[in-house]
């Protein structure tokens, strides 16, 4: 079955993992397309492996969002490996009992579901590790 | 007319801030501004300048006020920057005194924001098609808002403050819905507020959660509202008529800063650096430092907010803001209070007026014309606001000795 990522920084596939845009002058991370490095202002950028793994620096529970959005969600910043990456806690009841500052966490992808020509779209979040 | 380092509020005005359905954004701007040419005792004659903010409505808020108060062909400029709106405003006024290009100026910032709901986060329109169609930065092709994170200020706020309390322990729900308490305690004294009703702990945390650790009551307020002041140069003032320079305000500092790029700022918004840079940049300026402060009103668009910056604009110790805000300083009957208005959480926020407002409310007290809520004695205060992507606006006040 054909797949495609939710983002084009996630790359599928038997280990998936995120991917950034990593400045070749400075080494600043980025996950959106580059003009440019914020950081020095270089223009060359090379693609580099996130760790899986990380550490759950932000969070908050979001029971009231925009329309079309299902609550409650748990979103967040984990830190992985010195790369901060935003994305959802999943796998785990969205409360403040099972979501705690500093618990380890480790990607995970799901389906959201397939398209009318039978490509399914692959998201993904941090699971308690 | 040279160059001018020396900068006043000449006069200054805010509406009542609330739910205005018969009157529009010109109708509002139009009395801030009509009320501080009066506060200021001047008029549209001599102002040189009219810097106008409005981030919500259409454009071109200052050519539409300049019909209704007084068309006399000087410069305006329409500004918008988040919620730091009003400030830069404020600040397009201040720079264009001092380069020496008029000796007053003005600026207005003024918004409709009642039943606005929700701010950021969905938006796009694309639903999940039915074909999987990469599209934009991220090439993402669906919606990352609540799939990856949030976009909704207050749960992007909420991490502000949940990120602190990783760092330095300490920021529980509880300690987030006092902060909230002490504001719409504050806000009881404000007649100009949009809620001025104490609520107790109890109601915060019982109150309809929208981004833990925030509940209803710790977000700011949706509300309409408009604020404008009236700047001159020192030289200009001194030709005024002594009352007018008692009753003026000096600005000691104007700054305004935007995020120097660190890891993380693009993932999470940093709040904190650009607040710190400001607030050095600020100190430097006025020649003082937080000490001097009596009153503070700053950005407490939630009450996850309000903590970091007791950190950021130096009021405590490095990770100390948990420690300084259960002394209890930061209450009106504290060493320093915070927020005596009530706070963006009661007040309320209509963006572009805010940073004007917050101004306005430090001006009140400077010059001991603040009635119930007055802090006495009152000679030093700073006014603090953040835009998120972002920008940070600092103002610091000080009594006039003239």
């Amino acid at each position: 079955m054909n797949q495609v990522p939710l983002v084009d920084y996630l790359v599928l596939g038997n280990q998936p993992h995120l991917a950034v845009n990593r400045c070749t002058s400075c080494g600043a991370n980025f996950f959106d397309r580059r003009n440019a490095c914020a950081a020095c202002f270089g223009t060359s950028f090379e693609k580099a492996d996130v760790p899986t793994g990380g550490v759950l620096t932000a969070f908050t529970i979001v029971t009231f969002a925009a329309p079309g959005i299902d609550v409650p969600f748990v979103a967040g910043v984990v830190d992985c490996g010195g790369i901060s990456v935003r994305a959802n806690v999943i796998n785990t009841p969205p409360d403040p009992e099972h979501v705690s500052l500093g618990m380890k966490v480790r990607l995970a992808t799901y389906s959201l579901g397939l398209d009318d020509q039978g490509t399914e779209a692959v998201g993904f979040g941090f699971e308690p590790a | 007319m040279s160059a001018s380092e020396d900068i006043w509020i000449l006069g200054i005005h805010m509406t009542k801030f609330g739910k205005h359905p018969t009157l529009d954004s010109v109708d509002l701007g139009a009395e801030a501004i009509i009320g501080a040419l009066a506060d200021g005792g001047v008029t549209m004659a001599d102002m040189g300048i009219l810097a106008a903010g409005n981030l919500m409505g259409s454009g071109g808020i200052g050519q539409q006020l300049q019909k209704q108060v007084g068309q006399t062909g000087i410069p305006v400029y329409n500004v918008s920057n988040a919620c730091a709106t009003g400030a830069t405003a404020l600040r397009t006024a201040i720079m264009a005194i001092r380069a020496g290009e008029c000796d007053m100026g003005l600026a207005v910032g003024v918004e409709k924001l009642a039943g606005a709901g929700l701010l950021g986060g969905g938006g796009k329109p694309k639903s999940d098609e039915k074909v999987w169609d990469p599209s934009g930065r991220y090439g993402a092709v669906a919606n990352p808002d609540g799939r990856i994170g949030t976009n909704t200020m207050p749960g992007v706020f909420a991490q502000i403050g949940m990120e602190y309390g990783h760092k330095y322990g300490g920021a529980t729900f509880e300690l987030f819905a006092r902060i909230s308490e002490k504001n719409h305690a504050h806000s009881t004294l404000n007649p100009l507020a949009a809620y001025s009703k104490a609520m107790t702990l109890e109601q915060i945390m019982g109150d309809m959660m929208i981004a833990y650790p925030n509940t209803r009551s710790m977000c700011s307020a949706n509300c309409d509202g408009a604020a404008a002041a009236v700047v001159v140069s020192g030289e200009k003032l001194r030709t005024l008529s002594k009352e007018q320079q008692r009753r003026a305000v000096k600005v000691s500092a104007s700054i305004l800063t935007t995020d120097p790029w660190e890891e993380a700022c693009q993932i999470l918004p940093n709040v904190n650096t650009l607040t710190k840079n400001a607030a050095t940049q600020a100190y430097e300026k006025a020649g003082g430092g937080p000490a001097d402060l009596d009153l503070v009103e700053w950005h407490d668009c939630f009450a996850t907010a309000e903590l970091v910056h007791y950190d950021n604009l130096g009021l405590c110790e490095e990770g100390g803001a948990v420690e300084f805000f259960e002394s209890g300083a930061t209450w009106r009957t504290g060493l320093l209070p915070v927020n005596v208005s009530g706070g963006l959480e009661s007040k309320g926020h209509p963006i572009a007026a805010t940073g004007i407002a917050n101004i306005w409310e430090i001006c009140q007290h400077l010059r001991d014309e603040c009635g119930d809520r007055q802090i006495e004695g009152a000679k030093v205060g700073l006014a603090h606001v953040i835009g998120l992507g972002s920008s940070c606006g600092v103002h610091i006040l000080e009594k006039s000795g003239l």
